[in-house]
Order: structure tokens, then sequence, then C-alpha cells
């Protein structure tokens, strides 16, 4: 799988509103299989970020973006199908949204979509995305219940499940945990854990303590910008490049 | 704590400094608030006056000749006697004919301009023109359907399908034209209501079947259709009502003053083919009550009571629909 390409490579990257300039000449790259955090204050630009990576951009008026973003060395902006590589990135956004089927079916939506209608696989990839969201014990006796009927975190942890359920090459967090009891972020960080040998993981968070635990680099992004990008040890050390980012993750920005 | 319990009992005795006592600013408020509130319930009282004067009145007037046989049974000598089967007849088919034609147009322009459209100068010129168009009088709509479909349309089918020779076979104002004049008139309605429901579909549902690689028509079809097909349904109901009752959208374009209407049979059931004149009930009870002489004040009541009792039935079926799938909203 390794072709020595990074997985993720953003190339001078500029993304609009309009004519609001929300990220500025962005550079970076992601290895293969490995978790980027990616840290900063809200209005920073974290989610148009994401959004650029599997171009859901596109669904908001007046937004775009200039120059290159490569998913395995290959420019999406010249994609022809972005369906496909919106399937092959899982989103998890930090609203739970359930969408307005059963539990079931909310994790069968974009299975099916792909075509697959066998009753066997759509069961085998159900169990097992709920599994890896620590939400299958939960639900298991009730997959029959309307998805908005959870509660806010159950949803939340049902949209992990829906954005694993095609297998995707590259997971995209945005504030997951927002809605989660502790404990069972910690099991969720446990299942991150093991699926980074399978995925790329890009992590937005506002918890820098969890970029921490989670994250092999952590790219710290202030008012559109990318401040520092280091291994996460020397961002949360006592002397990263950027003074700026000690301020960040000491909370003594100001 | 010794100190403060025999202290109480004697501010409460105490009126004046009684700590909960409202002031004489508060106390007139209250009143004011109070008087308001009944005020704006009489206005509503005076709403509802008209409405229940207009059904008592028209239904004691008319309860001497509602039965079944007085749905049922064709109009005699100009509606003189007998029955409303064949202007009823008239305007179910009117209704439906109206329907095919706006239920798909209206549902697909909403889907457009909801689901589709960027928000930019085309769609704003649209939506003006939508709202503009469900500003216009229907008697506009009723010549406009003269001059688009009556004499433009007609002659255009009547070149295919009438033999040149033979008057007999050709199309003339009727349901068909009707249909189409009253689709039109009813459009605005639909496709404004139909956006509505469309609208009311969270945009967070949309965002994450896009994030799941999800097309927008998949979206379209599997979430933003079966959640939003209730406030549709509502709004099509509703412009049926108006489609039964209008009078000045089918006055030149296919309605007639009378036909006459087999009284058995499948020809009963099935009285009009789509390019032939047709009886229509709110042109029917125009006609009795003022252009024809001498008419018992009991059939021009009897039709203006089954007109009225088709409408609430029809808006009633509508709000019980409302409540009932409200009920089984899915977030």
């Amino acid at each position: 799988m390794t072709n020595g390409k990074p997985h993720i490579e953003f190339r001078d990257v500029c993304a609009f509103y309009g004519s609001k300039q929300v990220l500025r000449n962005v550079s970076f790259s992601v290895p293969r299989h490995s978790v980027i955090g990616v840290i900063g204050p809200a209005n920073s630009g974290k989610t148009t970020l994401l959004k650029t990576i599997n171009r859901t951009l596109d669904f908001i008026a007046g937004a775009r973006f200039t120059g290159q973003v490569l998913v395995n060395g290959e420019s999406v902006a010249g994609l022809r199908n972005p369906n496909e590589l919106r399937r092959r990135i899982g989103m998890v956004f930090p609203l739970p949204v359930g969408l307005p089927l059963t539990v079931y079916e909310n994790v069968a939506y974009a299975p099916r979509r792909r075509g697959i209608t066998a009753k066997t696989e759509l069961d085998e990839i159900v169990e097992r995305c709920l599994r890896q969201a620590v939400l299958w014990d939960e639900v298991k006796d009730r997959l029959e219940l309307l998805g908005t009927r959870l509660s806010g975190g159950q949803q939340q942890r049902l949209t992990l499940a829906r954005a694993l359920s095609l297998s995707p090459e590259i997971l995209c967090l945005d504030e997951f945990s927002i809605a989660i009891d502790p404990v069972t972020t910690m099991r969720i960080e446990d299942v991150l854990r093991e699926l980074r040998k399978s995925m790329t993981i890009v992590l937005v968070t506002n918890l820098v303590q969890q970029a921490r635990r989670l994250a092999d680099d952590t790219l710290f992004l202030w008012r559109g910008e990318v401040v520092e990008l280091s291994p996460t040890d020397v961002v949360f050390s006592d002397k990263p490049k950027d003074k700026r980012t000690y301020d960040y993750v000491n909370g003594i920005f100001g | 704590m010794n100190a403060a319990a025999p202290t109480a009992p004697a501010i409460a005795a105490d009126g004046e400094s009684n700590p909960f006592a409202a002031s004489q600013f508060e106390q007139r408020k209250v009143r004011r608030a109070n008087r308001n509130k009944w005020i704006t319930f009489a206005f509503c009282a005076v709403l509802v006056i008209p409405l229940v004067a207009i059904l008592v009145d028209i239904f004691m007037k008319a309860a001497p000749v509602l039965s079944l046989h007085y749905l049922w049974d064709n109009p005699v000598n100009k509606g003189k006697a007998g029955g409303l089967w064949a202007p009823l007849a008239g305007t179910f088919y009117l209704v439906i004919g109206s329907l095919i034609f706006v239920a798909p147009i209206g549902i697909c322009a909403a889907i457009y301009l909801n689901e589709y459209a960027r928000e930019g100068w085309l769609n704003r010129i649209i939506s003006i023109t939508v709202t503009s168009l469900a500003g216009v009088p229907s008697i506009v709509h009723g010549l406009f359907g003269v001059g688009a479909f009556v004499l433009v349309m007609l002659p255009a089918i009547n070149r295919v399908v009438a033999d040149p020779n033979d008057r007999s076979t050709r199309w003339e104002a009727g349901l068909l034209t009707a249909s189409l004049t009253i689709a039109v008139m009813n459009l605005p309605v639909v496709i404004t209501s139909a956006r509505e429901a469309l609208g009311a579909v969270p945009q967070a549902f949309r965002e994450a079947c896009w994030n799941l690689g999800a097309t927008r028509w998949q979206t379209i079809r599997t979430i933003v259709l079966p959640n939003s097909f209730s406030g549709i349904l509502t709004g099509i109901i509703l412009v049926v009502s108006r489609a039964a009752g209008e009078t000045a959208p089918i006055l030149f374009t296919g309605a007639t003053y009378f036909k006459f209407v087999a009284d058995s049979g499948w020809e009963k059931l099935f009285p009009y083919s789509i390019g032939e004149a047709f009886m229509a009930m709110s042109m029917h009870l125009y006609i009795i009550s003022n252009q024809i002489s001498q008419m018992p004040d009991v059939m021009k009541f009897g039709a203006a009571a089954v007109l009225i009792a088709l409408i609430l039935f029809i808006n009633s079926f509508a709000i019980a629909l409302r409540v009932w799938l409200r009920g089984r909203k899915r977030w």
C-alpha cells in the first residue's frame, strides 16, 4: 500500500466563503496510516480544511478554494466523480445527526447507495460499524428505533458508525467527542488506535489533550494559517517551534 | 433564626409591607394584559360569526332537498328540479385533471428551486414570478386559459386528431382546457407549499448524506422527499378545494351551462370526454342563482350547501392529515 507518497497533501491551499478568506496558503502532508491532530481556536478554518478534503465545500454557495489538495497524489479538484472520493473518506462533524431512518438503516445507508443489498452483508457491516463506534451494546436490541430518537451522544456515535460503514481509507473527525461522555470517549479512542492500522485519521479537536493522546503529528491552525506542524511530543513540549503554539496549548493565548 | 421567627407573622398581617403584594404599577400592568387578551379574543370571535352564520343560513334553507338522491340524480329542467350529479361529476374530473398537471410540475419545480438552484438572480426572478403568479386574479387566469389553451392549443390538437370534414370529431373547450387553466392557477400555490415542506427538512440531514457520498438525487429520494411528503400532500389537497370552488377560470375554458348526462350505466360514471364541455359545481351554482328565472330558492341553497360541504370536507381532511402526519414526525 505504502507507495512513498503522502496520503493527504495540501499545497498552498486558500479557501474563501464569498470574499472572506478562511484558509491562507495552507501546506502540509499526512503520511499513510498516521493520525494528525488539528488544533486551533474557533473560526480558524479547521472545519473548512476537512470540507476541502472531501470536496463538500462544493455544496456551500459562494465557497471555493485555490491551490491543490491531493489524496493519494491525485488532485481532488480535478475529480470527475467527487462522490467516489467522499465514499473513501469518512466524515464526522460536531453536530450529532441521526438520519430520520432506523438505526440499522442509518448505518446501511451508504452501503445501500453503493449497491450492496445482500442482507447478510449489510448485517455484518452494521454490526461491525456499531461495535467500532462503541454503540452496539446500547442499540443491538433496538436496531429498528429511529436514529433521531437516540440521545445526543448516541447519535454522535451513530454518525461515527455511518462514517465507517464504507471502510474508508481516511477518517476525518471534527470534534467527534463533544456530546460523548469521557468514559465512552476513551473507549472510542482505543478503537481509533486500532483503526489507524487500516486508515489515516485526521482528528480536529478543541480538546488539546485528545490530540496529545492520539496524534502522531499535530497541526496548529490559527486564523486560517498553519502556525506549526510538528510531531505531537514537540508541540506539547516546552519548546515547540512557534511561541504561539506553546501559548495556545498551555492556555495562555491572548 | 430565633430572632426572625416572631417578626414574620407581623409582616404578613400588615398588607402594606407584604413583600409579595403587587405594586400599583404591577396591578395596572396585569389589568391591561387581561384587557388586551379579551380584545384580541373578541376579534377572533368576530371572525367566526360570519362563517357560522353562512353555514347555518345555507344549510337551514337547503335542508328540504338534501339527500343522497340529490347528489346522485341529474339536474332536470335546467336545475329547477332533480339533483346535482352532472356538475358534481364534472367538478370531480376537473379536480383530478388539474392535479395530473399541477402535482408533478409543481413538485418538480419546488425540488429544483429548493434543492438544486443556487442563490442568484435567476433563482430570485423565478421566486418573484411564482409569488406574482399567485397574486394574479382568477379571471385573468381564465382569460389566459382562453388565449393559450382554447385558441392556440386546441386547434393544434385538432389538426392532428380531428377529421377536417367532420366538425363533430373536433375537440372543443372542455375538461382538458379547463384542467390546464386551473392547474396554471394553482401552480404557484403548490410550488410555494412544496418548497416550504422541503425547506423544513433540516439541512444537516442533506449534509450527512453528501458526506457519505450520496448524490443530490439520492439524498432527495431517500431523505428529503419521504420526510416532506406530508407537507407537500397537504398543500396539494388545499388546492383541490380551490379547483373545486373557482368559477372564473373555467367560465370560458370548458364549463357549460347545461349538458345532458346519461342517467345510468358507465356513461353516468364517466359522463364527459376530455374534449367536451362539462358542468361544474361552481359554474352550476352561478348559473342557477342568477341566470335562470323562476329558479326555486331551495335548489340554489342546495347547490351552495353541497359545494360548501365538499370544500369543508376536503379542507378538514387536509387538516386531519397534517395533524396525523405531524404526530409521526421523525425528528
